[in-house]
């Protein structure tokens, strides 16, 4: 049985919440896996902690938590210091190294992405780092393909927005050098 | 937008919440009222932009209180009707969620629990109102509770709920909780000649209230809606099977108490679904809502390890099923149950399972996450070691 | 020896034959003016749902009229009747309940209904204490009068349902007592046909227990104290505060037209499901 756990972190308005969506609809509806995705939140709409957690799998979900996910997926300095220290020993980490600045060295495997500045600088559109997030995770793991995660994108935004992202999810997948397989 | 579908037949990735909104459509409701409140309100947002596709009404009120009285209202005026909130809004819904027992009145009420007491934790889930909604308005009473443990359920027991609340003319409780209303995963919602909903029965006519039963029959009177002539008198005050007001009678206060109960557990076995596999084990975890699913896991865990031991869902947690938790308890040496509180429904299932088995009560390890499998094994091999 | 019934007594339940009320209570006036309004209007009993609360003014429609009627809990009268009529927008809906019950407990929903202006006549009973627990102070309660619970006498200030039913948005709000049968009977039928919220506040007398309290002596002295200190709202208009001191102003309040809310609820389902 495989089973991929996911936490994707970030503050409250960076699109955390709608990622971990968007993998797991692509995992359900597009990959014929199982996936099972929750989600909490502080009571500030914008700016505060916000998490997604995801789990991926060939069967059914039992356990639908994520207790010691396989990856933590950080958008912000925050996450680092709410999750780094649930990942698996040799887990992967991914952080968005425009927003933390000083990721934890013991970690398995780290990738550093520079999100928000390809988002802003390349794509003129900061709330598209998710979405890059998203493009380096189907590199560096193929948790769920990048056909079915572009489907889902697809399905995830509005039909103008549907280029853009698209572009970012190359971007953020051409931005892994070396990925894990 | 056009006109929305009345079933979205497919699967789905869907929240919680949002299935539930879409059982009540699929089921026919046409009437929801409700007020803001985390973790609920996905629901009345969905239904508030759904509803009027269908031809039905959302009605955003000034309170919890007026959510259920217009409900209930809406119910007498023939609709399906749904509310829904959390633990807060059914803690000021009680007095009405009273008046729709006494009155036989078909409802949905959802509660996404959430952690209490007081205003508590609003996004983070915890069974805190396993008992408030069974015992929570004055008098004596039993009602239906269904407890979903994933999205799937969310939708197939809301369904569930209309059939029941139309086909005993009760109130009937969706008893969900943050972590599964907000927890998104597969939903497959089947086509519509493929769900079983029963509508009320209506009265096949007259005009005087005086000519029919309309109340206190353990077979479940019809309803005389509003609108059609039937000049019905409904009333919360101790009433006959005509629903005229006595309070004098010693015999009608007797049956107004006892003819609502006893319309609830003669029809037991139809209401009461578990989910039960422990053939063979020793050991049985009884747990309900999604607490459900850390126990099969954890089952799963132990038998790998040897350990005989078995699950027992409640999916219906009221009625209590006392019958299911004694024959579990009549064929096992242990039951653990499982709770994700400090034990609301464990004295009732110890009231039905002490005399023949060991019976031990484990909450999570940190409150308001449901348990973790490992954690279930490693306290189940202190137990009885 | 032949037994004429009174004509109105088609209106009535055939095995109901009393009522709840006390000697010389006003609610036997203001049931009279209910029914007269839906007779003069040509109205059948079967256009109507009733929906009462608890307290004794909400036994006028219940169990009493041949018709469907809804006995709810205390205070929560119009929120059922805002869901009744959501779902039976052809039927007038009626609502006949006590101060204490729709401007106490039951405010908020009094206050909101008239904000989404929902077609609904409300018939609120004012009889300035809690008649039926046994002469409690209500928030209707002459400032200073001496009841069961202000054995020194009231220190709140009463209040003035009709201005706080206008200012929340109702389309037809008026005052009378219960010594105006003809001009209350009027503003029921006005109130029936309004399309919208529209609020008939009747001042009654408890001889039982405000008359009591008040030291106004039995039904009719209370009558004759209606008729001699009650003022229409045209000349009150142009008196002074001092001058209206222990005054009942009379007559329509508000009466507009405006947007009503079961009907923007056919018109809004209509829309969405055909485009």
């Amino acid at each position: 049985m495989t089973r991929t756990e996911l936490t994707i972190a970030g503050v409250g308005g960076q699109g955390s919440i709608l990622a971990g969506t968007v993998l797991g609809s692509a995992a359900v509806t597009y990959d014929g896996k199982y996936a099972v995705q929750t989600q909490a939140y502080s009571s500030e709409l914008r700016g505060g902690y916000a998490a997604t957690w995801v789990v991926v799998s060939d069967e059914p979900v039992v356990f639908p938590r994520v207790t010691r996910p396989d990856i933590l997926m950080a958008q912000a300095q925050d996450s680092i210091n709410r999750f780094s220290h649930t990942l698996k020993p040799d887990g992967i980490l991914i952080v968005d190294s425009d927003m933390v600045p000083t990721p934890p060295d013991n970690i398995g495997h780290i990738f550093r992405i520079p999100a928000t500045s390809i988002a802003r600088n390349r794509l003129k559109a900061p709330v598209t780092a998710n979405i890059i997030m998203l493009g380096a995770l189907c590199r560096v793991r193929r948790v769920v393909s990048r056909e079915a995660l572009e489907k889902a994108i697809v399905d995830a935004v509005s039909k103008e927005q549907e280029q853009l992202n698209l572009d970012a999810f190359n971007l953020g997948f051409e931005a892994v050098r070396e990925p894990m397989d | 937008m056009g006109r929305g579908k009345k079933i979205m037949t497919g699967t789905h990735f869907m929240m919680g919440n949002l299935a539930c909104a879409e059982g009540a459509i699929a089921a026919g409701c046409e009437f929801v009222s409700g007020y803001p409140i985390t973790p609920a309100s996905e629901v009345v947002n969905r239904l508030a932009k759904r509803l009027p596709e269908v031809g039905g009404i959302f009605l955003q009120t000034e309170d919890e209180i007026a959510a259920i009285c217009s409900a209930i209202g809406a119910s007498w005026a023939g609709q399906k009707a749904l509310t829904a909130t959390s633990g807060p809004g059914i803690s000021l819904m009680q007095e009405n969620i009273g008046f729709a027992v006494a009155t036989e009145t078909p409802l949905v009420i959802v509660d996404v629990q959430r952690l209490g007491p007081s205003t508590g934790a609003p996004s983070v889930g915890l069974a805190g109102d396993m008992v408030q909604v069974a015992r929570g308005s004055h008098g004596d009473y039993q009602i239906v509770a269904l407890c979903p443990e994933s999205p799937q359920e969310m939708f197939d027991l809301t369904v569930r709920a209309f059939h029941l609340a139309e086909k005993y003319r009760v109130p009937v409780f969706l008893l969900a909780d943050a972590f599964v209303g907000h927890m998104r995963e597969q939903v497959i919602i089947p086509e519509e000649k493929q769900l079983e909903i029963e509508s009320r029965k209506i009265p096949k006519g007259g005009n005087d209230p005086m000519d029919r039963q309309d109340f206190l029959s353990v077979d479940v009177a019809p309803m005389p809606v509003f609108g059609r002539g039937f000049k019905a008198h409904v009333t919360s005050s101790c009433h006959d099977e005509h629903g005229m007001r006595n309070l004098s009678d010693p015999e009608v206060m007797h049956r107004y108490i006892s003819r609502p109960i006893d319309k609830i557990l003669n029809h037991r076995d139809d209401i009461i679904q578990v989910e039960a596999d422990y053939s063979g084990a020793s050991i049985v975890l009884v747990s309900y809502g999604t607490v459900g699913r850390s126990a099969r896991a954890a089952a799963h865990l132990a038998q790998a390890q040897g350990l005989r031991t078995g699950n027992v869902r409640l999916i219906t947690c009221w009625p209590f099923p006392d019958r299911e938790i004694r024959q579990v308890a009549e064929s096992v040496d242990f039951i653990v149950v499982l709770e994700n509180n400090r034990g609301q429904l464990y004295p009732y299932i110890k009231a039905e399972a002490a005399h023949a088995c060991r019976i031990e009560l484990l909450g999570p390890e940190t409150l308001g996450q449901i348990h973790d499998p490992e954690y279930i094994l490693a306290r189940i091999r202190e137990m009885i070691k | 020896m032949s037994v004429s019934a009174h004509p109105f007594r088609r209106y009535m339940r055939n095995h109901v034959t009393r009522t709840t009320t006390c000697p010389g209570c006003g609610n036997g006036i203001i049931t009279q003016a209910i029914l007269r309004a839906i007779d003069e209007l040509g109205l059948d009993m079967d256009d109507f749902i009733f929906v009462s609360g608890i307290g004794c003014s909400a036994w006028i429609p219940s169990p009493l009229f041949a018709a469907d009627t809804l006995h709810t809990t205390h205070g929560r009268p119009i929120a059922f009747a805002t869901g009744i009529k959501l779902c039976l927008p052809e039927k007038n809906i009626l609502v006949a309940s006590g101060d204490g019950d729709l401007a106490a407990i039951g405010g908020n929903h009094l206050i909101h209904a008239a904000r989404r202006n929902i077609d609904m006549t409300v018939v609120l009973v004012n009889n300035g204490i809690y008649g039926m627990t046994g002469g409690q102070t209500a928030p209707t309660t002459p400032r200073g009068l001496t009841t069961i619970t202000s054995p020194h006498g009231t220190l709140e200030h009463t209040f003035d349902i009709c201005a706080m039913v206008a200012a929340a948005g109702a389309s037809y709000v008026t005052r009378w007592t219960t010594y105006h049968p003809r001009q209350m009977t009027r503003s029921i039928k006005k109130a029936i046909v309004k399309k919208g919220f529209a609020l008939v506040e009747a001042i009654s007398q408890c001889p039982v227990q405000f008359g009591r309290a008040a030291k106004l002596g039995k039904a009719v002295d209370m009558l004759k104290h209606f008729k001699e200190n009650s003022i229409r709202i045209d000349k009150a208009r142009n008196l002074d505060e001092e001058a209206l001191k222990g005054k009942i102003v009379v007559g329509e309040f508000v009466d507009i037209e405006k947007a009503e809310l079961a009907s923007e609820w056919a018109r809004l389902k209509q829309e969405v499901m055909e485009v």
